[in-house]
């Protein structure tokens, strides 16, 4: 057996002073840092993965989402924040929306300036109905409106890496924040700093730090831990929602958390993602045909058949603008921004012979500035493409010109556009993918949460989406968090938290033999499978919470680590586990089904009731679930103004 | 003479990165970007990393990416069998998948902008 080619430093402790710690280099947390830089504060990133590629969006990014500003943008950041609203039924987060469609797009620019690649300036596509030949800019889903742009997001990660570097921002690569520390000087609770153990050596970091922004992007592995594991999720596998479980701790307050939806592309249910032909995002509005050469029909949201590719780019007769194309909310929200998709009786029309499976993606017979544009642009931008897809496909032989890749198509994938990647079982869930209502923080307007010095961006925020989001997002709290960390006074650590945690951290390395970090993750994720699926009940929630109280009492008490790897798998198993029980409490409070939310209680069938149209808010206070709530727009009603634009101007940070 | 046989614990079964010890001067760039972590530096200096944990990676192809020589075959990701779509060519309907074993000639055009995107 080889030794550990890193030295290790267990129980070495290394002590930073900064002004803002930015937890989580991705999207979100590399503008965060940015701009906090750039207000002449000392930052630093602490990264569990490796800055210039981590996070959902290090790979790639196909399209940037709701650059409402962009000069052809035919929709204005009002509007269209309150469609992406009206959309998920109003369980989502406006003010992050609403920073997105007035932001997006000056964030756009200040990435190509880093040297990102966000238009067509080869004239590759002179003359596409999609581009707009003044500024060489494309876009995406809806020709007619153009605020969604596709991109070249592969070139954005290296582009903040090096700001970010060149800023001076101090990167701690391979260090996984495991624990937020309070400062104890004054009579509200306020942030001091963080705890962080190394990937590599297993020696510890305690950042000192005035402000924290928290952008730790989504939770996976909470329903699903499947072979091969690093295929348990769709996002990035290390996102085991560390920012949330530390935050959780100290007492902020989380909502949304009960919402979840089918996982999509898992483990050995999936293939490569973005890999197989489909109708839907990146593939959009590639034609789709039978094994015997016969259209697959798009409808719009009337049920009418349309034409590919023009009548597939454009809003229905009388519809303003469509969000996104395919029914990227599986068909659900609201009639009135509904795209176009692939006909909702598609196994009707299998039984009756009409058509046959296999079914293809018929690039070749699509336009050659559409062929190029999906495979070629999308499919070699997109997160988890450019190599795993473009490169392995076409050294593989592949030629969009001349094949068909085909769409694995099961009965009934026709309703939802994620069981094209991969349908799975129905009760493997996921808390992020596809939805517009993900679980996560409450910030306000200053993108701040209940704790006095603690900031978040990103997909941490409840009900935040996509990579625009996080990048305008991070942008605004990184601000927010240097401007608080000029004022702030230097908190003290208390040091004994800090002993605590040493302790609990190394235990795990102490113990030789009990349960390893996959037992223990496989089995949280069956509990919340059987009793927090796909339908709930108040019994099986309760079953749910006896069997996470009983782990936390013996099987986590049993896990080891033998590595430095093993130790920060070991302790996201643990932040996963209170993430579960989190859910399981939200899954509790809420009293209601919701289809938005993708939760479906039996014994509360009824989905949607005007009673429960509200947020239900979770907080944990010196160890006891405190639930809350909320109303719906809560972000347009006092202490904040009560329109997107003047909150916009009182809260900007520039 | 008979083969010695081992007692050899199950190894994951799939083999996601693939290194050319001839084009490979283990640079380490993949060791240092992967996303979880899999691949370590080999301890003799100048040679491939080694995948240490195979069965966590999430198939970004991030290692190859960040490549010096990945256009010369210094790391390959790999699918597992089970994770290799198929397709058709339209005009002669021969079929073909990831790991064709008489594959079609390879298809050498980079994506729009190339492989390094100039803004």
């Amino acid at each position: 057996m080889l030794e550990w080619p890193y030295p290790i430093r267990y129980y070495t402790l290394n002590k930073v002073d900064v002004d803002v710690l930015v937890v989580g280099g991705g999207m979100a947390g590399c503008w965060a840092a940015i701009r906090a830089a750039r207000r002449g504060v000392k930052v630093a990133i602490a990264e569990k993965a490796s800055v210039i590629r981590s996070g959902a969006a290090g790979s790639g990014i196909d399209h940037w989402q709701h650059a409402a500003t962009n000069p052809c943008s035919k929709v204005a950041p009002e509007e269209l924040t309150e469609a992406e609203v009206e959309h998920c039924g109003g369980y989502t987060n406006g003010i992050v929306r609403y920073i997105r469609c007035r932001d997006a797009w000056d964030t756009l620019l200040e990435m190509e300036r880093m040297g990102a690649k966000i238009r067509d300036t080869e004239d590759e596509f002179k003359g596409a109905p999609f581009r707009d030949d003044e500024t060489k800019l494309l876009f995406a889903y809806d020709y007619e409106n153009k605020f969604t742009l596709r991109v070249w997001g592969t070139t954005f990660k290296p582009a903040l890496f090096n700001e970010c570097r060149r800023l001076g921002v101090d990167i701690f690569n391979r260090v996984m924040i495991t624990s937020l520390l309070l400062s104890n000087d004054g009579k509200e609770a306020r942030i001091a700093g963080a705890i962080g153990v190394d990937q590599l050596t297993g020696e510890l970091y305690v950042f000192r730090a005035k402000a924290v922004v928290l952008s730790t992007g989504v939770s996976t592995r909470l329903w699903s831990f499947i072979d091969p594991v690093g295929l348990s999720s769709f996002y990035p596998p290390n996102e085991t929602g560390d920012g949330i479980a530390m935050a959780w701790k100290i007492g902020a307050m989380l909502t949304l958390m009960e919402s979840s939806g089918p996982a999509a592309g898992i483990g050995i249910f999936s293939w490569p993602s973005f890999g197989i032909g489909n109708p839907a995002n990146t593939w959009y509005p590639c034609r789709i045909v039978d094994s015997k050469g016969r259209e697959v029909p798009f409808v719009d949201r009337d049920g009418r058949p349309l034409r590919t590719p023009d009548e597939v780019t454009k809003p229905s007769p009388g519809q303003k603008f469509m969000l996104i194309g395919g029914s990227i909310y599986s068909g659900r929200g609201s009639h009135k921004y509904l795209g176009p998709r692939i006909t909702p009786n598609l196994s009707e029309l299998v039984e009756k012979g009409e058509l046959t499976p296999p079914f293809y993606a018929d690039l070749p017979s699509m336009p050659e500035h559409e062929r190029k544009a999906i495979f070629g642009l999308m499919v070699g931008q997109e997160g988890k493409t450019n190599i795993p897809i473009y490169y392995n496909y076409t050294r593989a032989g592949f030629d969009p010109d001349k094949d068909m890749l085909q769409a694995y198509w099961q009965y009934g994938s026709e309703t939802k556009w994620l069981d094209w990647f991969g349908k799975v079982p129905a009760n493997f869930r996921d808390s992020a993918v596809g939805s517009g209502s993900k679980g996560g923080l409450v910030v306000d307007w200053n993108l701040k949460t209940n704790i006095e010095g603690l900031y978040a961006a990103g997909c941490i925020i409840a009900g935040s989406a996509a990579a625009s989001c996080a990048a305008t997002s991070g942008r605004w709290a990184g601000a927010k968090a240097a401007d608080y960390a000029k004022s702030a006074s230097a908190p003290s650590i208390n040091w004994s938290e800090v002993d605590e945690e040493e302790k609990r951290i190394y235990s795990l390395i102490e113990r030789e033999e009990g349960i390893c970090w996959k037992e223990l993750n496989a089995g949280i994720c069956r509990v919340m499978r059987e009793y927090c699926g796909d339908y709930k009940n108040e019994d099986l929630l309760n079953i749910g919470l006896i069997w996470i109280k009983e782990i936390k009492e013996k099987e986590a008490k049993e896990l080891y680590a033998r590595n430095p790897h093993e130790l920060i798998r070991a302790l996201e198993v643990l932040n996963i586990l209170v993430i579960a029980e989190i859910v399981l409490h939200a899954s509790l409070a809420r009293r209601a089904s919701s289809e938005y939310l993708g939760f479906y209680r039996l014994d509360y069938p009824q989905l949607d009731p005007p009673e429960w149209r509200k947020f239900i808010t979770i907080r944990n206070e010196g160890g006891t679930v405190k639930i809350g709530e909320l109303p719906f727009n809560y972000w347009l009603k006092p202490p904040f103004k009560s329109s997107y634009q003047e909150n916009y101007e009182v809260y900007k940070p520039w | 003479m008979v083969k010695k046989v081992y007692m050899q614990p199950n190894e994951p079964p799939y083999r996601p990165i693939i290194f050319d010890p001839k084009v490979c001067d283990g640079c380490n760039k993949c060791v240092e970007v992967c996303t979880m972590n899999v691949l370590m530096p080999n301890p003799e200096k100048g040679k491939p990393p080694i995948v240490l944990y195979p069965d966590e990676c999430w198939y970004g192809g991030c290692c190859v990416k960040e490549c010096p020589k990945f256009e010369e075959g210094a790391i390959k990701l790999n699918f597992p069998l089970w994770y290799r779509p198929r397709w058709i060519r339209k005009e002669t309907r021969e079929s073909f998948r990831i790991g064709s074993p008489n594959p079609p000639p390879p298809n050498l055009k980079p994506p729009v902008g190339g492989w390094k995107p100039k803004p």
